[in-house]
């Protein structure tokens, strides 16, 4: 048991994630969609955690907390993948090659339990980086 | 009695499905049922009834809460904002029509702005590759008709495009595809085993981020050369068996999406994956063609191509001409640059799509929100004006993921008040004009251009 483990991390679109998209991005739905990270049995053991644990993603650009949920849609060793939204671009590198693109897929990112820790809202995160989030909400 | 309104588009993914069944109510106001959209487009359609929908212009006050203020306030404080900004940016536009895109065209010019849409961050590199390369293409249509050997490329349209596999690209049954899925090849090159992977006759599963190397082996076989045992981690013999299907196929066709645009080499794995359709025409009929996420993120591209000469990216702070330098004017590193003074998200959500230090930086100036619903940005915004939906409240022209023009239709009435993309820009416009004291030259040459269009609704 490792206490983090360094995966390849993607972020893509998910049917889950597009349809709550529609209902709003303030609903459980959304929440629920885009607030995990899909990692391999085989790394999760590394790390020694279980599905359904709450872990912190760290990257060169930022960290959150989100779920670690297995594959949905399989995933090798050594992948991760948080469907594209909120909890997503907390890490995602804004760096473009000098393309306009941001590395929205293939970065490292390190991996760690925090099971004590809470996964914000949609809502508090990205309001919460502007400085405009209030407890209890606004 | 409700009425049923038939060949109704759908304002969600790229696949603009065309056919879509809309049961609405008495009144002309509420959308009771749907038939033929995908979970998706069933969704948009029910959402756009929601009474918490805001339907007017909120403006954040000091303390953090806002509050709602008239049409006519947010036009003039949009007005003001755009002209006293040394280089303002608008982005977005991947839910609107082409109606509301050239209008805010209109706009960016006379503010002196960039205006950016969202294939900056999506498929901007399939933009550079194809002004390097071409793009030998196709319609959706001809797929369906033609295509034996379909290969999917870094894109999943179980989950981005849902009805994509069932209206084009793999089920249906077309002129010289009687048989349908049948008679169709799938090959799908994907480091996860995603739900297209698992329709797939043969599932390459290759290393993240290595893209251009299988692309490349795949050139080196077609051209009659040996391969390493390995590439990209996938075994030889199965690059052999992939290009023999495409080199056997009738008409292969190349849908490559994000897979291939968001990771390392972005343009240049675009760039090779048209030569290796190029190579694959020596053998038999081969086209590509990008899955542009959204119903018409296609049309900015065809607007702003023919207004100013460029898809995206395009800066007209210069005030003389046109500019177009992704890396340079894109939203992304304008805004890490901190080049910009004031962001107008139109159509789209930057605050849940852009990395967050993007807009942390963006949020340090004006920053102005223009959508139908609560989002992010909205959330985080000075100004939020909702409008009406295109596609369920608004009609108008988009394009196709193939840059086939649909004209959408409207089901049913905005809630009272709400202004279109359209009327709000070019009312905008014509406060920049009446504060700059100008000749508001394109409302009054826009009569002409423009009748066709909405007489037709
Ligand atoms: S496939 Fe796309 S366009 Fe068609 S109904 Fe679903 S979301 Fe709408």
């Amino acid at each position: 048991m490792k206490e983090k483990i360094v995966l390849n991390m993607i972020t893509q679109r998910a049917i889950e994630e597009g349809q709550a998209m529609e209902k709003g991005k303030t609903t459980p739905e959304y929440f629920k969609a885009c607030s995990i990270v899909e990692m391999n049995p085989e790394d999760m053991k590394k790390l020694g955690i279980w599905r359904n644990t709450n872990v912190r993603v760290t990257s060169e650009a930022g960290s959150v907390i989100v779920k670690a949920i297995e594959p949905t849609q399989y995933v090798p060793p050594g992948l991760a993948h948080i469907r594209q939204g909120v909890w997503a671009n907390q890490v995602v590198p804004p760096r473009t090659q000098s393309t306009g693109t941001p590395q929205y897929s293939g970065f490292p990112v390190t991996i760690e339990p925090a099971i004590d820790e809470r996964i914000k809202t949609a809502l508090e995160l990205v309001q919460g980086a502007v400085g405009l989030w209030k407890e209890g909400g606004n | 009695m409700p009425k049923w309104i038939t060949q109704v588009g759908c304002p969600y993914c790229g696949s603009s499905c065309d056919d879509l069944e809309v049961l609405v109510s008495d009144d002309g106001k509420k959308v009771l049922e749907t038939r033929n959209a995908c979970v998706i487009g069933n969704e948009i359609f029910h959402h756009a009834s929601n009474p918490n929908r805001p339907t007017r212009p909120r403006m954040r006050q000091e303390d953090g809460t806002v509050k709602e203020i008239t049409y006519d306030e947010a036009i003039d404080y949009t007005a003001k904002a755009l002209l006293k900004a040394k280089k303002p940016l608008i982005y977005g536009f991947g839910s609107t029509n082409c109606e509301g895109m050239s209008a805010v065209g209109r706009v960016a010019e006379k503010a002196g702005a960039v205006l950016d849409n969202c294939a900056s961050i999506c498929h901007g590199p399939s933009f550079l590759a194809i002004f390097d390369n071409g793009y030998p293409s196709c319609t959706l249509g001809e797929v369906k008709n033609r295509a034996d050997v379909v290969l999917f490329w870094g894109c999943n349209p179980m989950h981005a495009h849902p009805r994509h596999t069932s209206r084009y690209s793999i089920f249906p049954r077309g002129f010289f595809t009687t048989k349908g899925n049948m008679q169709r090849t799938i090959i799908c090159v994907d480091p996860r085993e995603t739900d297209t992977a698992k329709l797939a006759d043969i599932h390459l599963m290759i290393d993240q981020g290595h893209d251009y190397e299988l692309f490349d082996a795949f050139r080196t076989v077609l051209r009659g050369h040996d391969i390493p045992d390995v590439v990209a981690g996938i075994k030889k013999e199965q690059i052999l068996e992939a290009a023999g299907k495409m080199k056997n196929g009738r008409f292969v066709m190349i849908f490559y999406g994000m897979g291939c645009c968001h990771t390392d080499g972005r343009n240049h794995n675009v760039d090779i994956a048209i030569s290796t359709t190029r190579d694959l025409n020596s053998h038999t009929k081969a086209s590509i063609m990008a899955m542009r996420g959204h119903y018409n993120i296609a049309g900015p591209g065809q607007v702003w191509s023919w207004q100013f000469g460029f898809p995206y990216c395009v800066d007209l702070s210069r005030g003389t001409h046109a500019h177009m330098n992704p890396g340079e004017t894109s939203s992304i590193d304008l805004a890490m640059r901190d080049e910009v003074d004031c962001f107008v998200n139109v159509g789209t959500d930057a605050g849940a799509h852009f990395p967050i230090e993007a807009v942390r930086h963006l949020k340090k100036h004006p920053f102005i929100t223009v959508d139908p619903n609560i989002c992010m940005a909205s959330e985080i915004s000075d100004l939020h004006i909702p409008v009406r939906i295109v596609g369920v409240e608004e009609p108008g022209v988009v394009y196709r993921m193939d840059n086939v023009p649909i004209q959408f239709k409207k089901v049913v009435d905005g809630p009272d008040g709400v202004l279109s993309d359209e009327e709000l820009f070019d009312r905008v416009y014509e406060r920049m004009c009446e504060l700059t004291e100008t000749e508001p030259i394109w409302i009054l040459n826009r009569g002409h251009a423009h009748g066709s269009s909405t007489a037709e609704q």
